[in-house]
C-alpha cells in the first residue's frame, strides 16, 4: 500500500499516524505539505489529527480550503482510500467529502480520554479485520467531537449503513453517539477516534492497528 | 465598502456556549434571562463600491468558507 499523510500548519498527529501506515503496510507514507497541489501516486490519503490553522473560524475550516485539499477532494472523487483521524474528520466534513459537522462538546470540555466503540461495518476496506459489532477502546482528544447532520442526514447515513463507529457510552453529545462515518462509496473514513495512538502496547492500546492493517491488506 | 458579517447559530441548533454563558450570567444575578445564543461579527473591507455586488461577493464568501452552513445562518449588513 503506498499511501500520503496530508500535513498542515498545526497537524500534530502526522507522525504517529504515519508509524502506523509505516508499521502495517511495511512502507513509510509519503509526507504531503499543504501548500503542495500534486499528491503522488497512492492508494490511502490520510489527513491526520491535530489544529490545523489553529482552528482559525471553525475546526477544519481554513484546511479544508488549502491547495493540497483540492487534490485530495479529486483523488477521493476518482476512488482513493481517504482516512480522516479527528482533526482530518472536521477537515473532511469542511471540505464537503463527509456530510455534517464535528461541533464544540456537549460538556465544553477537552476531552482526552480513551472510549469505548463498537464497530459498525466489518466489510469495509478501513474495518476488515475487525469483527462485526466488536468492541474497541480507543483515545479520544478532542473538544470539537461533537457530530451533528440534520435529520434527513442522520436517517440516510443509519439506513444506507454508513455509520462506522459508535460511542458505547457518548462522551461529547454526538448525534445518534457517531464517532465515524463513511461516504457513500465506503472509501472515505472520518472517525473522531484516533486508531494510530493505540496501534502498538507501548502505546498502551492495540485496538487501532486492525483499522491500519485492514488498510494494508485491501489496498495492497 | 464596509460589510458586516453575523454568523448565528440556525434554530433548534444546540448551542452550548451560549448555554454556559446565560448560566454565568444569572450566577452572577441577572435575573430573567431567557435563552443566551451565541456567533461571530465578521468585518470586511471591500475595494468595491456597487452595493449589489459586494453582496453577491459576499454572500459567496459565506457560503464558501465564512459560514457552515450545515448549522449556521449569515446576515450581511452594508455601510457606506
Amino acid at each position: 500500500m503506498r499511501a500520503a499523510v496530508i500535513v498542515f500548519p498545526g497537524s500534530n498527529c502526522d507522525r504517529d499516524t504515519a508509524v502506523a501506515i509505516e508499521a502495517a503496510a511495511g512502507r513509510a507514507p509519503a509526507m504531503v505539505w499543504h501548500e503542495d497541489a500534486e499528491l503522488p501516486a497512492v492508494d490511502l490519503i490520510a489527513i491526520p489529527g491535530g489544529f490545523a490553522y489553529g482552528d482559525y473560524l471553525r475546526s477544519g475550516a481554513m484546511a479544508a480550503h488549502s491547495p493540497v485539499m483540492r487534490a485530495v477532494a479529486a483523488r477521493a472523487r476518482a476512488g482513493t482510500a481517504v482516512l480522516g483521524i479527528c482533526n482530518g474528520f472536521q477537515v473532511l466534513t469542511e471540505a464537503g467529502l463527509l456530510p455534517g459537522v464535528l461541533m464544540r462538546n456537549a460538556g465544553l470540555r477537552f476531552i482526552c480520554r480513551d472510549v469505548a466503540l463498537r464497530v459498525e461495518r466489518a466489510d469495509t476496506v478501513f474495518t476488515r479485520r475487525y469483527a462485526p459489532g466488536a468492541a474497541l477502546t480507543l483515545p479520544v482528544a478532542h473538544n470539537d467531537g461533537n457530530y451533528v447532520a440534520d435529520r434527513a442526514t442522520i436517517d440516510r447515513l443509519e439506513g444506507e449503513g454508513l455509520v462506522a463507529f459508535r460511542y458505547r457510552d457518548n462522551p461529547n453529545g454526538s448525534a445518534a453517539s457517531i464517532a465515524g462515518i463513511f461516504d457513500p462509496t465506503r472509501r472515505i473514513l472520518g472517525m473522531m477516534p484516533h486508531p494510530e495512538r493505540a496501534a502498538e502496547a507501548v502505546l498502551g492500546g492495540t485496538d487501532g492497528r486492525a483499522l491500519f492493517e485492514s488498510l494494508a491488506e485491501s489496498l495492497a | 465598502m464596509r460589510a458586516r458579517i453575523h454568523i448565528t447559530l440556525k434554530d433548534g441548533v444546540l448551542d452550548p456556549q451560549g448555554k454556559a454563558v446565560g448560566q454565568a450570567l444569572a450566577a452572577l444575578g441577572f435575573a430573567g434571562l431567557g435563552e443566551v445564543r451565541q456567533g461571530k461579527v465578521i468585518d470586511i473591507d471591500l475595494a468595491e463600491t456597487d452595493s449589489g455586488r459586494a453582496r453577491e461577493s459576499l454572500e459567496a464568501m459565506c457560503e464558501r468558507l465564512l459560514a457552515n452552513t450545515v448549522i449556521e445562518d449569515y446576515e450581511i449588513t452594508l455601510a457606506e
